[in-house]
């Protein structure tokens, strides 16, 4: 009897299965990155938001939580729109190379799976955020969405790597404690989007693509 | 129950086992995804789904998408419950 074979067959078993159903080739790098590009956009919201607190007189964004300002929502738009577009060609540019890499498509059946899993509570977070500001209730969008943005990656973890999981778990919890300290929404976004994408990245980078 | 009871000779094939493992855990896959998946020729690949069609492990679905024909499989009842149980014994010859 060829025990080994056997062996083999069991473990060509298992690889087929978590890769067929799992995109496996999500970059740690582009994790990274996204963490830095989060925060170098949280760096500039804050100088605008500064410079328009200064120009109506408060000191500080705690005293003024809820700016709906037309031209200064705008502009915080547009960073973040920017951070957003930067993060996502970042993470496909890197992820396609890593899953050419690996022998693995891009564009499969499961890194489809994963998009949508990923999209679909983001995008529902998004106009939810929209509506929040439709009527003014600026001070819960930078929770909601680090809400939002936690679920969508607890979701996205069933489809690929586990440690997305934790990622999306730290969100929640943050974005649920930040609902607590209105007009400090841009430093729990530089903590939850930069600062946990960063640690992220650099634990993929290191348990997986060195 | 001696060792290689549950054993089933119709996996006895690197191919055939990985195509019902890619079915274990996707509702469905086509051809295509499946050729990538096991980096196996196209004529390999077919003949060996045919045989795992005739025992009735998969279901064949041809269908058109975008006018193009594709053709998608999925695993029965009956071949989830036979890759299960030759799994089970798999794992039971090597005592895991």
């Amino acid at each position: 009897m060829d025990t080994n074979q056997y062996k083999e067959d069991l473990s060509e078993i298992r690889e087929m299965m978590s890769r067929s159903s799992r995109f496996l080739s999500l970059s740690g790098v582009s994790g990274i990155l996204a963490g830095a590009y989060a925060l170098a956009g949280a760096f500039l919201a804050s100088r605008e938001i500064k410079a328009f607190n200064a120009s109506q007189g408060f000191d500080s964004a705690v005293d003024n939580p809820g700016i709906t300002d037309d031209a200064l929502v705008l502009r915080l738009f547009w960073i973040a729109g920017g951070v957003l577009v930067l993060a996502v060609a970042t993470a496909i540019l890197l992820s396609y190379r890593k899953a050419l890499r690996n022998g693995e498509k891009l564009w499969a059946p499961s890194s489809k799976r994963l998009l949508g899993n990923f999209l679909i509570p983001l995008g529902a977070g998004g106009l939810f955020c929209l509506a929040m500001l439709q009527y003014g209730y600026v001070a819960l969008i930078a929770p909601a969405l680090l809400i939002f943005y936690g679920l969508s990656c607890l979701n996205a973890s069933k489809y690929t790597l586990g440690d997305i999981r934790s990622l999306g778990v730290a969100n929640i919890l943050l974005g649920l404690a930040a609902t607590q300290f209105a007009g400090y929404g841009l430093l729990f976004w530089a903590l939850g989007f930069g600062v946990f994408h960063i640690i992220y990245g650099s634990i993929m980078y290191f348990k997986y693509d060195k | 129950m001696g060792l290689i009871d549950g054993i089933d000779k119709r996996f006895d094939h690197r191919i055939r086992l990985g195509i019902m493992s890619v079915l274990m855990v996707n509702t469905h896959m086509d051809f295509t995804g499946l050729r990538d998946l096991l980096e196996v020729t196209d004529g390999n690949l077919a003949s060996h789904l045919k045989a795992l069609e005739k025992e009735g492990y998969i279901r064949v679905e041809k269908r058109f998408v975008d006018r193009r024909p594709n053709t998608r499989y999925q695993a029965t009842p009956e071949g989830k419950e036979a890759f299960s149980k030759h799994l089970d014994a798999l794992e039971r010859l090597l005592g895991t």
